[in-house]
């Protein structure tokens, strides 16, 4: 019943009334050299980015990795110690947040307990100075448009109290768009649902953005749902920029070991890099960034889904004793312990399954398709 | 718990039995009953014995006594001084709450610790304090006479004495609803576009009305019944210093029993009205308080 109320949503037909949306020009903002300690801890430190007009932007990283820190001070919540924010080529870095243009929507929704669902949606435009405010009338019919683009018209009424998790995500979201922001910021917007809610909120988000072309930067930990949504995903990890990239560039191509395994399952096989080539146990791998004679460690990183499992030797990989099988569904989780005792998973397509049907143990031969080789850092102990 | 829920299915109770889980009907009552001896024992006794000692000698002496000029320039005094008092502690109360509970900045754990210290100072102290700081010999003595402003002995100082001693209420009862309600719906009014001022009254007023107001109320009710500091700096002219808890004791002093008696009648009344409109806002806050926590309509 949920699930059809937000993703059976009426398009607006064609185009949304532009001046419900633009006030002007779409904008981009520019992050370069952004840092922010809170006492000893470094949130940030020398953050730069860029957002491109229209784009629908993920911070994504663990908790702790400066993410949220970041959006706060694009709204101006915060102020960063070094660094600048542009909006539109204009420095915004010491401008008070009430004038910056942005939407925000808190993880928690931040909603007005004591103010209606109308109310709340209607608080940014009746809080304008008297020249800018619009009617009452307006108001009401502006507060309407909203309600009916995020599908509560009918809960105008209520007090957020009253209202469930999801119905309040859409409330925020109506309020903080009334104000017709050049940016719409999200921090965490889908954390504190439940995961079916989060699912249909998610298509519903993307569907929203598709219409509005509204300049949107959310933050979240669920990797998932950053690929899923974003045209592009900047990944964070102690508050650097571990990458920034297309979902597609930071899921098939990551930078570092870090994005590696902060995406999706891994396995990694450890061993070093000499002359050219990566020895990784009884893999062994190309590797031309390494061109010397001396030896430096590194590590190989294959997904489960880039292994295949045979029953011969047919070179570049290892054998391992299968442990474990998962067939429920199309694809089928295997779990197998190399000779070192080290757990490899595998997912194999259901096909592809069928055709060797691995069981509980027997030895296999595991081969990766593919692996990425990244040296070890020397100035990390 | 299933085992426990049938293993009593013959009492066809809609309820668990939680006989096991409470006290001996003898110890209940015997608390219940021990409260309540107490309770009359020790205030509806005095209460019930202020109003027959008022009226001990009829209806017209109770009058006379409460429409004696003395006794009506008490009550004006006392209204005066919580007048003043109340909304002074309110403005600085919110100030301070508003400082202590959301933001950072050094000295706020001095500022918490100092606006305890009316609760953990005896009123006559700080009636010595005032009368210290601002008698003839005192520090701004001589200012304060030079300009010819009298405190001590005076309405001013009755005045500063009701503020020092009722300050710490209003703050003490919004810290922890500021605190509760933290920075987001602030922070959220700000990026909607509202000022500081648009941001207090809409959104954190709202929000800590019920909690002021019960903060306000006991103010109100310490401003009214002082009588330590107010009885130091005051000086008790009769008719002039005089606030009604001080002309109770004047009259007594002066063996008019009946007439201290109505005048400390009026005080019960005003602590009466008092503690009404303290269950009043008690009641909607716990009704508000349970409408915050009702779970959320599904959808």
């Amino acid at each position: 019943m949920f699930d059809e109320r937000i993703t059976g949503v009426r398009r607006p037909d064609p185009r949304p009334p532009a001046d419900l949306w633009h006030d002007n020009a779409d904008m981009g903002i520019e992050v370069s050299g952004v840092s922010k300690r809170f006492g000893s801890f470094v949130a940030l430190d020398r953050v730069s980015f860029t957002v491109k007009e229209g784009e629908l932007l993920a911070l994504l990283g663990p908790s702790g990795s400066g993410k949220t820190t970041l959006l706060r001070i694009i709204a101006g919540l915060e102020r960063p110690d070094a660094g600048t924010v542009l909006f539109d080529g204009d420095d915004a870095t010491k401008r008070d947040p009430r004038d910056r243009g942005v939407g925000f929507v808190f993880q928690h929704y931040a909603l007005f307990r004591h103010m209606t669902v109308q109310q709340n949606v209607a608080f940014g435009l009746r809080v304008r100075p008297r020249a800018q405010r619009p009617s009452d009338a307006e108001i009401r019919a502006r507060v309407k448009e909203l309600l009916a683009l995020v599908q509560l018209d009918y809960l105008g009424d209520r007090y957020p109290s009253e209202l469930s998790g999801g119905q309040r995500q859409r409330v925020a979201l109506a309020r903080a768009l009334a104000v017709q922001p050049k940016v719409l910021l999200l921090d965490e917007p889908f954390g504190a649902l439940d995961a079916k809610v989060r699912q249909d909120l998610r298509r519903w988000l993307r569907r929203l953005h598709a219409d509005i072309h509204l300049t949107s930067v959310f933050v979240t930990h669920d990797q998932e749902e950053a690929l899923e949504l974003a045209n592009r995903v900047v990944v964070m990890n102690e508050g650097r920029i571990e990458q920034d990239g297309t979902p597609d560039e930071v899921l098939e191509h990551p930078a570092t070991p870090f994005v590696v395994n902060f995406i999706g399952n891994v396995n990694i096989f450890h061993g070093r890099v000499q002359a050219g080539r990566a020895l990784l146990g009884p893999i062994a791998v190309e590797y031309p960034e390494h061109p010397h004679a001396e030896a430096r460690d590194a590590a190989g990183y294959a997904r489960p889904h880039e292994l295949d499992i045979t029953r011969t030797d047919d070179g570049g990989g290892l054998w391992a004793v299968v442990n474990d099988v998962r067939a429920a569904g199309a694809i089928v989780k295997l779990e197998a312990v190399d000779e070192e005792g080290q757990l490899i998973q595998v997912e194999l397509g259901r096909v592809q399954y069928e055709g060797i049907r691995a069981i509980v143990g027997e030895r296999v031969y595991v081969k990766p398709r593919r692996v990425r080789v990244f040296m070890q850092d020397i100035t990390q102990p | 718990m299933a085992g426990f829920v049938s293993s009593h299915r013959g009492h066809a109770s809609h309820r668990p039995d939680r006989a096991h889980l409470t006290e001996p009907r003898y110890v209940r009552w015997s608390l219940t009953a021990g409260a309540l001896l107490f309770l009359g024992l020790f205030l509806l006794l005095p209460l019930v014995t202020v109003f027959a000692e008022a009226l001990a000698e009829g209806w017209e002496a109770y009058r006379t006594a409460i429409f004696e000029p003395d006794a009506v320039s008490a009550l004006l005094l006392t209204l005066t001084a919580a007048a003043i008092a109340v909304p002074a502690n309110l403005v600085f109360g919110v100030c301070a709450g508003w400082a202590i509970a959301k933001f950072d900045f050094p000295g706020k754990s001095l500022l918490t610790t100092f606006i305890d210290l009316p609760f953990a100072v005896s009123p006559v102290i700080s009636g010595m304090v005032f009368l210290l700081l601002f008698g003839r010999q005192g520090f701004l003595g001589p200012w304060v006479a030079a300009h010819d402003i009298k405190v001590v002995f005076a309405i001013p100082g009755i005045v500063l004495a009701t503020v020092f001693v009722s300050f710490p209420f209003v703050a003490r009862e919004i810290i922890p609803v500021m605190e509760t309600s933290g920075t987001q719906e602030e922070e959220a009014a700000r990026v909607l576009g509202a000022s500081g001022l648009q941001t207090f009254f809409r959104v954190t007023l709202p929000n800590i009305k019920w909690g002021l107001l019960y903060g306000i109320i006991l103010c109100n009710a310490r401003a009214m019944g002082e009588f330590g500091a107010v009885s130091v700096v005051s000086g008790k002219i009769r008719g002039q210093t005089n606030t009604l808890p001080l002309h109770v004791e004047v009259l007594y002093g002066e063996y008019m029993t009946q007439a201290a008696f109505a005048v400390a009648s009026l005080l019960t009344f005003l602590a009466l009205i008092t503690l009404v409109v303290k269950t009043l806002v008690e009641r909607h806050l716990g009704a508000s308080a349970s409408q915050d926590v009702a779970p959320a309509v599904a959808a």
